[in-house]
């Protein structure tokens, strides 16, 4: 699904350059549940800006299920971005005049879908991840755990190939923490791809599989056992 | 355009700071308000002084006879000559353009004798020996009667059309005028109507006592037979009377046995020539009021512009998220665009508004008062509202650009940082 060859990438500090991402090489099959775990300033956030398209490499290549991702311009990585791609932010990241309904069915608005099948396929979304009832609210009036789950609706609503989760449970405590990894595991049963950063042990290991960055290269990379969040919760 | 989420967003938008917004439009308001009022003012002024002009043949001019400053032809300089009514029928028949050529004769004048008398009652008027036509372009309003005609020119009738001014100067206020005899350097005319006069060009007073007699009679009555004191002369809309001066005034020096190069045998004064300075003067006036209403428009749209620029700001943000979600960034762009186009659009039109209703206020103020020297009706045309609404929108879409194109110039991964 996804595929990286010798990625770099390295930002302009003033006269210094600041090499963060020095040659990745690393593959996604499709239904994989992989975490990306390292200290921060490993690279971690970079490299999934970079997968996620919100950044570009300055060398090497990135393809996605079969297309090769290079010489964006913006439209084309909005375009792309929207179908092919699903994020969910450490902080959410919900747009806090927007009902709960209305910000999942966001990424439906611009891919011109009309407004009444856009709520209806919205909804359905809500209700997978237990929200029904709170389709009206305001992310204002929703807990942390609960707007993560209307982030993770969002992210699923238009039905990308790869779910990218940033840190997702970073804001949660640990109860809310599983809930949310729970909900992801269950959108994984479902064989979707994602891809989750995280610098917790135990969140890590409610993965399929485990990729160590740090300072900016590959240093472990190994399958585990998945451990169930439904367990704790 | 008429896509329901994104009018909910501009007036989401636009409403989650309700004082921002109507300071910001304020600066619009105020600036297509002064506009208005400007031009409406500038229109008040126009029309007042279109109306001293009343319905006068404004494609007009006169020629009267002057002695000639060249020798010619055998005849000496100083010549005393006088047009008579051949100079009428040769400019009719060489200038098929000329809508009239009135040949008209002059008694009385600028502190004449007194020249007119009805038993007792004693009067200085102008007596004019007149066509028919004359009315067409010297509007008289005819309060009772008639005006004179062409059976009165053909049969010499000694008719009298006389002033509202010369009734009450010879007249009781409740006299029958009609009928009844004036007597005008001894000579008894009857009274067959009487006018008002349309135009007001200044001396309204005289203007409303003049007497107005046939031509024919005129020359039988005082001896100046088919002698022409002055012609006015009008040219058919199309064509304009000082285009075609030169030519009627060679005609008649040519009929005449006038020096070709004598500029100044004959006199002339072109109506048409003034009407299209003061034209000309509001023409001027026009672009200063849209130059001073633009300059103010302008400061208010850079108001818009500013603000445009901090919601961009404060949206950045959202804004990321809207592009990590796949919102093209052209979308983004027109957002920002219709908000500030939405924004000065519906200032401009409060602008419109209160401008409308402060110009129906002028309105009713000048009917309750009566008549006021020189201005009348103040008034904007429907076109002048569109021009302001095109200007609104091309404002509104010069406030919009730099926003826009700065909500769009920081990549989301910036905007998804930005707190």
């Amino acid at each position: 699904m996804i595929e990286i060859k010798d990625l770099h990438k390295s930002y302009k500090m003033g006269s210094n350059s600041l090499h963060v991402l020095k040659g990745i090489n690393f593959s996604v099959e499709e239904g994989e549940l992989v975490a990306i775990m390292g200290s921060s300033g490993s690279g971690k956030s970079t490299l999934l800006n970079i997968l996620g398209m919100l950044d570009v490499a300055n060398s090497g290549e990135y393809n996605l299920d079969g297309v090769p991702i290079k010489n964006l311009n913006e439209t084309k990585a909005a375009k792309y971005r929207n179908k092919f791609l699903g994020f969910v932010f450490q902080s959410f990241n919900l747009i806090n005049y927007k009902s709960a309904l209305e910000n999942v069915a966001l990424p439906l608005y611009y891919q011109r879908i009309p407004r009444k099948e856009r709520l209806e396929r919205a909804l359905k979304y809500l209700e997978q991840v237990g929200l029904k009832e709170w389709a009206t609210h305001l992310p204002s009036e929703l807990s942390g755990g609960q707007k993560q789950r209307v982030a993770i609706a969002r992210a699923m609503a238009s039905e990308p190939k790869v779910l990218l989760a940033d840190e997702p449970t970073g804001a949660l405590d640990s109860v809310t923490s599983y809930e949310v990894m729970d909900l992801i595991q269950k959108i994984n049963d479902q064989g979707n791809t994602i891809l989750v950063v995280t610098h917790e042990d135990d969140i890590a290991h409610m993965c399929k599989r485990i990729v160590h960055l740090k300072d900016g290269v590959i240093v472990e990379d190994k399958k585990v056992k998945q451990v169930r969040a439904s367990e704790y919760v | 355009m008429f896509n329901r989420d994104r009018w909910k967003e501009i007036l989401e938008v636009l409403t989650t700071n309700w004082f921002r917004t109507i300071l910001t439009a304020f600066g619009v308001f105020w600036g297509i308000l002064i506009l208005i009022i400007l031009l409406a003012a500038g229109k008040g002024l126009e029309n007042g002084i279109k109306a001293d002009f009343g319905n006068t043949a404004t494609n007009t001019m006169f020629v009267w006879s002057r002695n000639t400053t060249k020798p010619y032809k055998g005849f000496p300089v100083g010549r005393n000559y006088e047009f008579n009514l051949e100079d009428v029928a040769s400019l009719k028949q060489n200038f098929p353009k000329l809508l009239y050529v009135s040949p008209r004769n002059q008694l009385g004048g600028f502190r004449g004798v007194n020249n007119v008398v009805r038993g007792l009652n004693t009067g200085a008027y102008n007596v004019y020996g007149d066509y028919p036509d004359i009315i067409k372009q010297e509007p008289l309003i005819i309060t009772r009667g008639r005006f004179i005609n062409h059976s009165d020119i053909a049969e010499k009738r000694k008719i009298a059309v006389i002033g509202e001014g010369v009734r009450t100067g010879l007249y009781d206020p409740d006299e029958e005028v009609m009928g009844t005899y004036i007597k005008i350097q001894g000579v008894n005319f009857m009274v067959v109507g009487t006018y008002k006069k349309a135009a007001n060009d200044g001396d309204g007073e005289e203007g409303q006592s003049q007497i107005f007699i046939p031509f024919s009679a005129f020359g039988q009555a005082f001896n100046t037979g088919n002698d022409v004191g002055f012609m006015a002369i009008t040219a058919e809309d199309g064509s304009s009377i000082t285009n075609m001066k030169e030519g009627i005034i060679n005609q008649i020096k040519e009929n005449r046995s006038i020096h070709p190069e004598d500029t100044r045998a004959v006199g002339n004064f072109d109506i048409y020539e003034r009407y299209q300075r003061v034209e000309s003067l509001f023409g001027a006036m026009k672009l200063i009021a849209y130059f001073v209403g633009i300059l103010v428009l302008l400061s208010g749209i850079i108001g818009v512009s500013n603000i445009m620029l901090i919601v961009v700001k404060e949206r950045t943000k959202e804004i990321g998220i809207r592009r990590a979600l796949g919102e093209d960034p052209w979308s983004i762009r027109i957002q920002v665009l219709m908000e500030s186009i939405f924004l000065t659009m519906i200032s401009g039109m409060a602008g419109i508004c209160i401008g409308a209703l402060f110009i129906y206020g002028v309105n009713a103020l000048l009917d309750a008062n009566g008549p006021v020297d020189m201005f009348l009706n103040p008034s904007v045309s429907l076109s002048v509202v569109t021009i302001a609404l095109v200007i609104l929108i091309v404002s509104g879409l010069l406030a919009g650009f730099i926003p826009a194109q700065s909500a769009i110039k920081a990549r989301p991964i910036d905007a998804l940082r930005a707190e």
